[in-house]
């Protein structure tokens, strides 16, 4: 067992897969329903006899329930096992933390590779378009289920930092506190282009055999391969590459064809191959469409602060990347204007750090102590010892 | 505890919304939240004062008076404080005004470039004064639009604002109500704090008795129309 297995062993409380009954279905933003609704979760710490520190944690889009626990297939340390753990911004000795895995999904929560009740086969394409607020009505189902009625703080970075905004948007009377990371109030053209080259990379490889390629017993590993690789470039920034690769060579000399010379090829090519081995390649479609059709303000009269206008009871704290150019700090000062304008009580911060959109993934000492500090004292006006 | 925020801290209402512009590392904000109970929000251009607020349990938004204050709405708040950096600022009559919609009243300070200190350095060496009020040298001071009083009180008639109380600050000693009128206190004053609101605006109660125990209206201050330059 390695260290991290340990730790999570300590503080990892619970978890598995929360099955609503037929006559629960999850409503969705399409006009579609989506029953039996099975929602994969893991918890960390103890929820107090007052209920009142509960955390909700939302994953970005390749992100799963497995925050700060032992990944299932690829043996790493939870995604975010740098930021929740004892002694960290997110203890498990203080707050009870939850973590479910998005409707769409593909590790254990209902998504494209579930079985179709109607059919008895699994979804695939007949699975209905997913929307960022189905993903947060679902966890709010679960967050019910589990016995919280108002969530201490909801905090995501990335797609989970939109998912953050949604839940201030349609919860703001369950929530005390809001961290969203990383992220915006909707996708821009540059997002969405950049989502089309991923899944238009999917589906042009043969396996995907229309979407249906888990009745045909293959999988679209090179198509979901190069939608990973191209959206990786869009997590890291120009500087880190150069920094941690340059031009640096695999091999004394060039191959003369193309092999991968360059060490950023290589470095490329094993993240797209690793991420086959955990990733359903419809999933993926499912869930940047989800990210695509996420926009905030228009679905509020195309006014942003009117998305907040309930939600001046909740405490929010906006973090932004100096370097990120996927959703640059612009997008996180929209949302802050917005939620001026709406008179909430926001903090923001530009962390200087030159990792990229992935910096809140990373060891970014600025990022855990601005963490620390907002969710301390929000814990001290939610009177949490 | 600095003689400004001793001043500030006698001026505003328990349990006010507060604005303050160029918080810093939310000392101020801190004072009043814990002896006055303000619902705060702070603005600050340094990521390090901002994780330093926020660490406070301060509602600290990074960002700088000069572009984010248009986006607060108006009279979101009941102060808006803004200490010693309408100099600083690039567009400060815009700030002032801005303070002013987004808030009932502005707390706001500047150092008085018509200091007797200051005009005696010019005057006698010639050179760029560097006061206890403006310490640096000219090429490193942040300071690029100063101002007397006069010109201070005449930005504030050509903006319509009215001058609720007015007082001089000097290091380590107590502040002093003046009326920022007169001829005298141009020279006197090293730094001047006013407590401003609108002159559309109804005259803010409590204000001014509260702070220096005497109201400071003087004729000449009452709201009167002025051709606009």
């Amino acid at each position: 067992m390695t260290a991290q297995g340990r730790i999570t062993a300590e503080f990892e409380t619970g978890g598995g897969t929360w099955r609503f009954p037929p006559d629960r279905p999850l409503r969705l933003d399409s006009g579609a329903t989506l029953a039996p609704l099975e929602i994969a979760y893991k918890t960390y710490g103890r929820l107090n006899e007052a209920r009142t520190n509960a955390v909700l944690v939302c994953h970005a889009l390749t992100g799963d329930q497995h925050l700060a626990s032992t990944h299932p297939t690829t043996g790493k340390p939870g995604w975010w096992s740098r930021v929740v753990g004892p002694g960290l911004p997110l203890d498990p000795e203080r707050y009870f933390i939850i973590c479910s895995n998005v409707v769409g999904g593909c590790m254990g929560t209902t998504g494209p590779a579930s079985i179709n009740p109607r059919t008895g086969e699994a979804y695939g394409l007949a699975f209905p378009v997913i929307t960022i607020a189905d993903m947060v009505r679902a966890q709010a189902m679960l967050v019910e289920a589990v016995g919280v009625e108002t969530l201490f703080a909801v905090v995501g970075g990335s797609m989970g930092g939109m998912q953050v905004l949604q839940w201030a948007a349609d919860y703001p009377d369950r929530m005390f506190s809001a961290v969203c990371v990383a992220a915006a109030a909707r996708h821009s053209a540059q997002n969405i282009a950049f989502h089309e080259v991923g899944r238009q990379a999917v589906m042009a490889d043969p396996s995907w055999c229309g979407g249906d390629y888990l009745k045909a017993g293959v999988r679209p590993e090179k198509g979901l391969a190069v939608a990973r690789m191209a959206a990786h470039i869009t997590y890291l920034s120009e500087a880190a590459l150069q920094r941690k690769f340059g031009r640096e060579l695999q091999r004394d000399g060039l191959s003369w064809g193309f092999d991968a010379d360059f060490q950023v090829e290589s470095y490329l090519r094993h993240q797209g191959a690793s991420f086959v081995d955990r990733f359903d390649a419809n999933s993926y479609l499912y869930i940047t469409r989800a990210m695509d059709y996420f926009d905030l303000a228009a679905a509020h009269d195309g006014v942003l602060a009117r998305a907040f206008q309930k939600a001046r009871g909740v405490r929010f704290c906006v973090l932004s990347f100096s370097s990120d150019w996927l959703y640059p700090t612009s997008e996180s000062r929209d949302v802050v204007r917005a939620l001026n304008a709406a008179g909430c009580r926001a903090s923001f911060a530009e962390i200087e750090s030159d990792k990229g959109h992935d910096a809140f993934l990373l060891d970014e000492p600025q990022l855990d102590a601005t963490l620390r500090g907002f969710l301390a004292a929000q814990a001290n006006a939610r009177g949490l010892g | 505890m600095r003689e400004d925020f001793r001043e500030i801290l006698r001026l505003v209402r328990p349990g006010a919304r507060v604005l303050d512009v160029g918080c810093g590392e939310g000392d101020l904000l801190e004072l009043l939240t814990r002896e006055k109970q303000v619902d705060g929000q702070g603005l600050e251009i340094s990521q390090e004062g901002v994780a330093a607020g926020l660490a406070r349990g301060l509602a600290v938004v990074q960002g700088d008076g000069d572009r984010d204050l248009d986006h607060f709405p108006t009279g979101s708040f009941d102060y808006a404080i803004l200490s010693k950096t309408l100099q600083q600022m690039r567009e400060p009559r815009h700030v002032l005004s801005e303070l002013l919609r987004i808030a009932h009243q502005a707390v706001v300070s500047v150092p008085n470039f018509g200091h007797w200190r200051v005009r005696w350095a010019l005057l006698s060496r010639g050179r760029m004064p560097e006061t206890g009020a403006l310490p640096e040298p000219w090429w490193s001071t942040p300071n690029i639009h100063l101002c007397t009083l006069a010109d201070f009180v005449a930005l504030c008639d050509e903006l319509e604002l009215r001058i609720d109380s007015c007082a001089s600050l000097a290091d380590g000693r107590p502040a002093r109500a003046i009326d920022p009128r007169g001829v005298l206190e141009n020279w006197r004053a090293e730094t001047a704090l006013f407590l401003l609101s609108r002159k559309t605006h109804p005259v803010p109660d409590a204000a001014p008795v509260d702070l220096f125990g005497e109201a400071l209206r003087s004729p000449a201050d009452t709201p009167r129309r002025r051709a606009r330059a």
